[in-house]
């Protein structure tokens, strides 16, 4: 029980980074991008990329630090990692979305987000291989934290947990503290008074596709080093990652990031009463749930 | 001297659908200039138009002078044009402050004494200044609405019913506010339902009725013109088609 | 030649089932504008449901009604219905995103539970399902043909009643909500209301295919309700030319040919280290073909004729 409430914390960390992007996406462009999950799988082989390259460029920075598995090189693997991911997601916008916009509507951008994630995903499994890749060969134990109740933790789980906090931790203080934080939560709350308040909609947009990429790559990576890194990481995660979107309310980003908590929580608490195999399907529960109880979600708000 | 001018402005949300069919408006400089009209006459459309938030098709829009047709609506603050829309037009998941920070962010060195000189002209805002907007009352939203046009300098300020859903009292301060602002040389121009209230404080007034113009004229003949009053003030209606 | 006569009869049948699917999502995105983004899951029920009700009964399984075969494909059509009744009540009052993540959910969670669910055949999937009236028929050529005809009339039935829905002023009521659900709503008329019934309805059609699906297969197993499924029929629908049930057809055709062939290229001349990857690239291509069609020729290879008011979705 405690071992499922730690590790749905730690699950719950990964999928509100991811989810904090989707929702401002989400809300401000008004759909549903099935292809915001991919960019945590070009976010863990980016990294992965850059963790070989500066390794064999400095072997020096090629060592765990402390009891971690992480590694000087993948830490700036993955900062470069969550630019490179931010870019993609701009040019994905301009290549695709852009014009999808300019073309179609909102509708046909949900099923143009299938497409290109069907893409992504699967260019990541012809470019990289259909087996998962690890980013250290070396095994790191688990500690035994406390033997009654059981509870194992890997110090790359604390290290993953405490990182994404900080993060988080750093968003609020743009959002509370800079004019920068006020445009992007005025953005999501009302784009045409935005607009007239002086804010360019279009900067905006692609300043959100930076900071979702970005967060998306740091959870990719966080991801990679608690798991495992494959081609159908995007696949797994976007659903429990809209789930945290519409637990908080589609357009709040401190919904997102309690929406991510409490999916990672509820989902792995499930297993306490449900067999592992239906894991996957717990999101949805919880959808319905949310649905049925508060269709706005925690901090949604009425309007459509 | 005229401020802002729009000449046979056609405009709509849809392409071959314009709500405005030609519509001429002229705002002098720090006058009050009033548009009024029937439900669908397209007031409000006009004023979207001016603040580019509705694509012009025909005609054109001057600014000082200059043509400004069809401007990107972020732009239009540098301008110095402010808009302040009918409702929605604060941000209520941001305190009163962080919304006067919002509009003063370029303002650099300069925000800091501008926000403090709203606060001084608006109390009520500067004791709820840490407070979210959502939490504030109606007429104090429209102050806080009215304050952040103000935060920008404007030369010209755009007005969309601000008494919509006032109390009588409440409106009648706002408008008047909206009044005083033309003595320190600011042009307003504002769209009413409210139309006694609005042509009794107003220096000119135009009537549209189906995208076009009907009746203009100095807003203190309009209010003691009979067939004006008969029509539009309360009289006998006509429908508008 | 037999042989050629009967992979045709075949690649008929499979392509004609999935037509059937592909004018349910059609009357639900292209009439209506609804994205369901779990067709599988319907197609999936109504699968299930026709073994579960028309199979014979089997060790450690649910069902084995051993219905008349009719009624249990009308079964399965309900469960499909039923299953969209929940979905759709739930999020079809919320924005149009909700909706789209919700049956993209009942999807996963669908493949999901039949994949552990044991009553359900879990992984292995249900097998032993007694063919309908296959005594009455000395080859399995024979049969296949009769059967070919059966999916073809149920083919052509659906095609009809979808035509004269959207002839009729219900039909018209699901334009006018798909092009401005405020105008609609001034008719009088509650949207909500009339985009559940549609999604209802597209979803039972989606259920009748699954049905002839399992039907034609005698089997059905998770591998037959993988997201990949929806993905395809999307496809077909988006090339063939939402709203117009002729082009949803031939998108389904064309489509389906394009799928059996680039994976028989594949197969027949890619070297055998690609082979692995034969999903990988036709899934690449695929994306390619639907994100190239939004993004160069939204309305399709066959539009839709009547075109309600292009400036009405331009505003969007």
């Amino acid at each position: 029980m405690i071992q499922n409430i730690v590790d749905g914390f730690l699950v719950g960390s990964i999928l509100s980074l991811g989810a904090i992007g989707l929702t401002m996406a989400m809300h401000m462009l008004r759909f549903a991008n099935f292809s915001h999950a991919e960019l945590l799988s070009v976010g863990a082989y980016a990294a992965l990329v850059f963790d070989a390259l500066f390794s064999a460029l400095l072997p020096v920075i090629d060592a765990a630090i402390g009891p971690l598995s992480l590694t000087w090189a993948l830490t700036l693997a993955t900062l470069v990692s969550m630019v490179i991911t931010g870019l993609s997601a701009i040019l994905i916008d301009k290549l695709v979305f852009k014009r999808v916009r300019a073309k179609g509507g909102e509708l046909s951008m949900v099923f143009a987000s299938f497409g290109v994630a069907m893409i992504i995903r699967n260019i990541l499994g012809l470019i990289f291989g259909l087996d998962p890749v690890l980013y250290s060969q070396e095994i790191v134990f688990a500690i035994v934290v406390s033997r009654e109740p059981f509870l194992l933790v890997k110090p790359d789980q604390v290290f993953t947990l405490i990182a994404a906090l900080v993060i988080m931790f750093i968003l609020h203080l743009v959002l509370s503290r800079t004019t920068f934080g006020y445009s992007l939560r005025a953005v999501a709350e009302n784009p045409t008074l935005a607009q007239v308040s002086g804010i360019n909609l279009n900067r905006m947009i692609v300043l959100i596709w930076l900071i979702g990429g970005g967060l998306a790559a740091a959870a990719g990576v966080f991801y990679g080093l608690t798991n495992q890194i494959n081609p159908v990481l995007g696949r797994d995660l976007v659903l429990p990652i809209f789930a945290a979107t519409i637990v908080g309310g589609i357009g709040s980003i401190y919904g997102a990031v309690l929406g991510g908590f409490l999916v990672g929580l509820a989902s792995n608490l499930a297993l306490v009463i449900l067999p592992s195999g239906y894991s996957p399907a717990v999101p949805f529960l919880i959808i319905l749930a949310v649905l049925v109880i508060r269709p706005h979600g925690l901090f949604g708000e009425e309007r459509a | 001297m005229t401020a802002l001018v729009a000449r046979n402005v056609v405009a709509g949300y849809v392409p071959d659908l314009p709500i405005l069919k030609g519509v001429s408006v002229t705002a002098e400089t720090a006058k009050v200039t009033v548009i009024i009209g029937p439900n669908g006459a397209g007031k409000s459309t006009l004023i979207k138009a001016m603040a580019g938030l509705v694509p012009v098709s025909g005609g054109s829009v001057h600014l000082n002078g200059t043509e400004i047709t069809n401007p990107r609506p972020d732009r239009m603050g540098a301008l110095g044009v402010a808009y302040v829309p009918q409702s929605d037009n604060i941000f209520r998941s941001l305190t009163i402050r962080q919304n006067l920070d919002l509009v003063l962010r370029n303002a650099g060195a300069e925000a800091a004494d501008r926000r403090e000189s709203l606060f001084t002209q608006f109390p009520a805002l500067a004791d709820k200044q840490s407070e979210r907007a959502g939490a504030l009352s109606g007429g104090q939203r429209q102050f806080l609405a009215v304050a952040m046009a103000l935060a920008i300098n404007p030369s010209v300020i755009l007005m969309d019913e601000p008494s919509a859903g006032l109390s009588p009292k409440a409106a009648q301060e706002v408008l008047e506010y909206a009044k005083s602002l033309t003595e320190e040389g600011v042009t307003i121009l504002l769209v009413e339902q409210n139309v006694k209230q609005a042509l009794r404080l107003a220096d000119h007034c135009y009537i549209l009725a189906d995208g076009r113009n009907q009746v203009e004229g100095p807003a203190h003949e309009l209010l003691n013109d009979p067939v004006v009053g008969q029509i539009y003030l309360g009289g006998k209606r006509v429908a508008p088609a | 030649m037999i042989g050629v006569l009967s992979y045709l009869i075949f690649f008929a049948t499979v392509a004609s089932i999935l037509s059937i699917a592909v004018l349910g999502l059609n009357l639900q995105w292209g009439n209506t504008g609804l994205f369901n983004g779990g067709v599988v899951a319907f197609f999936g029920a109504g699968a299930y449901g026709t073994l579960i009700l028309g199979g014979i009964p089997q060790d450690g399984l649910i069902g084995g009604f051993q219905l008349p075969y009719l009624i249990a494909l009308f079964g399965g059509m309900v469960i499909a219905g039923i299953v969209a009744w929940v979905v759709g009540l739930l999020t079809l009052r919320l924005r149009h995103d909700y909706l789209a993540i919700a049956t993209f959910g009942v999807a996963v969670a669908f493949e999901n539970l039949v994949r552990n669910a044991a009553i359900l055949g879990g992984a292995q999937g249900i097998r032993g399902f007694e063919r309908p009236l296959r005594d009455l028929f000395e080859s399995a050529l024979a049969y296949n043909a009769a059967f070919f005809v059966f999916v073809l009339t149920l083919l052509i039935l659906t095609y009809l009643f979808l035509e004269r829905l959207i002839a009729s002023p219900f039909g018209r009521l699901l334009r006018a909500i798909r092009e401005d659900e405020t105008a609609a709503q001034s008719l009088g008329k509650s949207p909500s209301r009339v985009r559940l019934t549609a999604f209802i309805a597209g979803s039972v059609i989606m259920g009748l295919a699954g049905g002839l699906y399992a039907t034609f297969y005698a089997f059905i197993s998770p591998q037959d309700v993988l997201p990949i499924l929806t993905f395809q029929i999307w496809a077909m629908l988006i090339v063939g030319g939402a709203g117009n049930n002729k082009g949803a057809v031939m998108g389904t055709f064309l489509i389906w040919a394009a799928w059996t062939a680039s994976g028989w290229a594949l197969s027949r001349f890619a070297p055998l280290e690609v082979q692995l990857y034969t999903g990988s690239i036709q899934f690449v291509l695929i994306g390619f073909v639907i994100v190239g069609m939004l993004m160069w020729r939204p309305q399709g290879l066959f539009p839709e004729k009547l075109v309600v008011s292009q400036s009405a979705a331009a505003k969007r």
